[in-house]
């Protein structure tokens, strides 16, 4: 595949069309994919965490949901994308283990996807589309042609979305 | 408090591949009872990696693996985490219940939790190595399996040291059972404040 470009855990990246951005073994921590429709440009986010305010460590910000996507639309406006046709999408967050006493630290997967709807909201990103929670996990591509994401798993199929 | 691990010396990493070592060491050996067969075990290692590392250190993102995870409380806290490859895990379960490979192909619910019991058995071994050096209190939680991709496994415990920090401890160890090559790692990583507590207790004055 032409341009294609791995973002690691903690990790993030943005890139002009022609690309596939791939985040492998997605499992609590969540992929936030951005895509702005008109200019093609497009940036995927592999996050661990909710917030960067709890954290006491919090200096790279693509571990965090919050400090991830504020980071990823600056980037993305430097190459030229418009706010203004920035799509978003979201696959991950499941829960891996089924633990009976969950403690947050367990649940963190659904406090990801909640952290990462509400951050979109607020900045005025549409959602649309996600495929999150589940115990399983994900390898998801974004394709810069179309804006697909495609979701990738073992046992559970895969989607475009 | 958190711990640095850029700060760690020689001798701390040295003291905490101790502490897997025999841990580990109880480990096998409690896995040779229950296999009845010759367990073979690699040094540890103390491995800090990065985030961004993780998941190839274990032969990639998307390999089918099998996780046991255990929640370890008491006077120091972690998490213990066996990974086994699934072809390992289906001949392991194999020679627990006296099924060919043929018949074990798949790991089905009794499989499942052979595995589960199996991680539960390895887990108490180790911990109980770690009481007896360190004289702490320490309980193991119940086991909970996922067989899934390894980077969707590891970022459980890996999210635990997100919130302080952008690097992971592990300290591992690789079990081998002569004959057919199973090989398992265990994993033990400890909760970010209990590692000061960990190596004063093991002499190592922070």
């Amino acid at each position: 595949m032409e341009g294609v470009i791995v973002v690691g855990m903690a990790d993030l990246q943005t890139s002009y069309h022609p690309c596939v951005l791939i985040t492998l073994g997605l499992g609590s921590c969540v992929g936030i994919a951005l895509y702005d429709t008109v200019t093609r440009v497009s940036g995927l986010a592999h996050v661990m965490l909710p917030s960067s305010l709890q954290a006491r460590n919090n200096s790279n910000l693509a571990k965090f949901v919050d400090t991830a996507i504020k980071r990823m639309l600056e980037e993305m406006m430097q190459l030229g994308a418009k706010r203004r046709s920035i799509i978003a999408k979201l696959a991950g967050g499941a829960q891996m283990f089924n633990f009976t006493d969950m403690s947050d630290m367990m649940r963190i997967g659904a406090r990801n996807v909640t952290a990462a709807r509400e951050q979109l909201m607020e900045l005025g990103i549409p959602i649309c589309a996600e495929d999150t929670g589940g115990n399983y996990g994900r390898t998801i591509e974004l394709h810069s042609a179309d804006g697909m994401l495609v979701i990738k798993t073992i046992g559970h199929g895969t989607k475009k979305i | 408090m958190g711990i640095d691990f850029n700060s760690l010396n020689e001798m701390e990493i040295d003291v905490l591949r101790e502490v897997g070592n025999i841990g580990a060491g109880n480990a096998a050996t409690a896995l040779a009872k229950m296999l009845d067969k010759k367990v073979e075990m690699d040094v540890p290692r103390v491995r800090i990696m990065e985030f961004k590392e993780v998941n190839e250190s274990l032969g990639g993102a998307e390999k089918l693996v099998v996780g046991v995870l255990l929640r370890v409380t008491g006077d120091m806290r972690g998490n213990i985490m066996f990974i086994l490859d699934y072809e390992a895990a289906c001949i392991l379960t194999g020679m627990l219940m006296g099924r060919t490979p043929d018949e074990n192909r798949e790991l089905d619910e009794l499989a499942l939790s052979a595995l589960k019991e199996v991680g539960n058995i390895l887990t108490g071994a180790y911990i109980s190595a770690l009481s007896a050096l360190t004289n702490f209190r320490l309980m193991s939680s119940v086991p909970e399996i996922a067989v899934d991709m390894t980077g969707a496994i590891i970022s459980v415990p890996a999210i635990q040291f997100g919130q302080m920090g952008d690097k992971v401890l592990y300290i591992e160890t690789v079990f081998t059972e002569g004959s057919t090559k199973v090989v398992g790692e265990f994993f033990m990583v400890p909760d970010m404040d209990s590692y000061d507590t960990l190596l004063k207790a093991l002499g190592v004055m922070r």
